[in-house]
């Protein structure tokens, strides 16, 4: 697949997925207005209407600052706010850092994305907008302390491809949608006990809040079953084949898949989970921020349902590519 | 019946004409644009020099060799004219300023100084910026070529007015050498 074949997929997949969310939430304002209709009388699909609007308006708010949202989740802050407050030996690491994203914007031929940072101790990092000119890219700290500056080069180009072809788009809508339905779920079940045990209350006194209770049920039940679901949906449209793509074309940006793999080398090793990015965004990252087993698995089944490649044989792959871009001896 | 299939084949020929036509021109002004970037990036290495040479001035006076042959090799490149000068000079300068990164390296004054360490890490990464941007460069000129030289339209290109881009090389024999490393001293 070349450039514009992977620009074209991720725009389809995008509206793809917009659709889908749309579509998900009018099936549940068509349930709400069977039952409602129904129990009530009445001939307005209030659900209807009110789902098809804040479907479409949540999922247009998500593709136009889905980036902020995420950005916002992670707790991450611009480059040029942490400079003014840097020691000189810490700004020399961050004038570091925008310098290799710089060079590597130069090496894609894009418009330099602005830089984060997050404050986390884990190694990992994440790009993320909506296409060249409108994405960002943020590190953690603790890959900022661990890499040397050929490392961080390898990272960058891996994140300055996923921009170049347009993956950010896809994972920022996905991460900002489905993070936002996970969210609910994760909320939902957390209300479990104490929703359920209300609602009981209140169905032995008066019938007042049936309706309500039902409602609340219903979405609740909806919710619980379609998070893994969703999670299984999001774990497939962003497949492992895009972080293989990412690090081969990273490389040709560098020039130098080795300061790739040795990065890759130096995550791995750092085993701690990276708190700052929860389960919606886990995907952006350049490794699984939540260290899933299912990640480390080969074979088909982890193929369609895994997030990340293991790291093992993206390193494999990084070492191969290094070997036979050996430089020959004589010129053709 | 054959006078409509003609009229659809004769208005694909036109629309591939157009498509291709517009294509080639995009990606003559891409190349173009990718030979400023690379102008950019190399008065950005102009401007950075005297800096560092102040900086270190200072730290390296006996070293005044290397300090005068970095500035007479910026101030040559300034006056280049055209690519091919411009490549030459441009590559002494490289030349120039490799060895006094190298002989710095020898003063640990200059080494632990925090002002010099940022200034090596942009000369670093205008280096770097330089030959990223000869790279990309090199990228968009061959698949330009490409597009000029390849069935049918290499029957055309030329006639159109369509030139094949020069690509960026190594024209100093000085930079194609292996470098030479000297691990005794550790």
């Amino acid at each position: 697949m070349n450039l514009f074949e992977q620009q074209a997929a991720n725009r389809r997949r995008t509206w793809l997925v917009m659709l889908a969310f749309v579509a998900f939430l009018l099936l549940l304002g068509f349930g709400f207005d069977a039952f409602f209709l129904s129990q009530v009388g009445g001939f307005v699909p209030i659900g209807s209407i009110v789902a098809l609007g804040v479907g479409s308006i949540s999922a247009l708010v998500s593709y136009a600052s889905g980036d902020k949202a995420v950005l916002l989740s992670t707790g991450a802050v611009p480059i040029a706010d942490l400079l003014q407050s840097a020691s000189e030996a810490d700004a020399l690491k961050l004038r570091q850092l925008d310098n290799v994203v710089d060079e590597m914007a130069i090496a894609a031929g894009l418009p330099k994305p602005p830089v984060y940072i997050v404050p986390d101790p884990d190694p990992n990092a994440f790009a993320t907008g909506r296409g060249p000119g409108r994405s960002s890219i943020a590190v953690t700290r603790g890959l900022l302390d661990t890499l040397d500056r050929e490392e961080l080069q390898g990272v960058i180009g891996h994140e300055m491809s996923h921009i170049r072809n347009l993956d950010v788009r896809l994972m920022t809508i996905v991460a900002a949608l489905v993070g936002g339905v996970a969210l609910l779920s994760d909320w939902a079940r957390r209300g479990m006990w104490w929703g359920g045990g209300r609602s009981r209350r209140r169905g032995d006194g008066e019938g007042g809040g049936g309706i309500a209770g039902v409602v609340f049920f219903a979405v609740w039940i909806v919710a619980i079953i379609l998070a893994p679901v969703l999670a299984q949906l999001l774990a497939m449209m962003v497949s492992r084949q895009r972080e293989y793509l990412a690090d081969a074309s990273g490389a040709e940006l560098t020039r130098n898949p080795i300061g790739l793999a040795h990065a890759l080398e130096k995550i791995d090793e750092a085993v701690a989970p990276t708190r700052a990015i929860n389960r919606g965004s886990a995907h952006l990252c350049i490794a699984d921020p939540l260290g899933r087993s299912l990640n480390l698995k080969e074979g088909s089944w982890a193929d369609a349902f895994a997030s990340h490649p293991p790291m093992a044989a993206r390193i494999a792959a990084l070492r191969a590519m290094a070997f036979e871009k050996r430089p020959a001896t004589s010129p053709p | 019946m054959p006078g409509l299939v003609l009229l659809v084949l004769v208005i694909l020929v036109v629309v591939w004409a157009i498509a291709s036509y517009n294509g080639l021109v995009t990606m003559r002004n891409q190349v173009l644009n990718g030979w400023k970037q690379i102008d950019v990036q190399l008065k950005r290495r102009h401007d950075l020099i005297p800096n560092l040479v102040n900086t270190v001035r200072g730290a390296m006076d006996f070293e005044r060799d290397t300090l005068t042959s970095v500035m007479e090799a910026r101030a040559k490149a300034l006056t280049a004219t055209g690519p091919a000068d411009a490549a030459q000079k441009e590559g002494q300068l490289s030349a120039a300023l490799g060895r006094l990164l190298a002989v710095a390296e020898n003063y640990p004054t200059l080494k632990s100084n925090e002002n010099v360490k940022m200034l090596q890490e942009e000369l670093a990464s205008t280096e770097n910026k330089v030959g990223f941007a000869r790279q990309f460069y090199n990228d968009i000129a061959t698949r330009f070529n490409t597009r000029q030289q390849v069935f049918p339209m290499n029957l055309f290109a030329s006639g159109l007015g369509f030139k094949p881009a020069e690509l960026f090389e190594v024209t100093n024999a000085a930079e194609r050498e292996v470098p030479t490393v000297d691990l005794s001293r550790k």
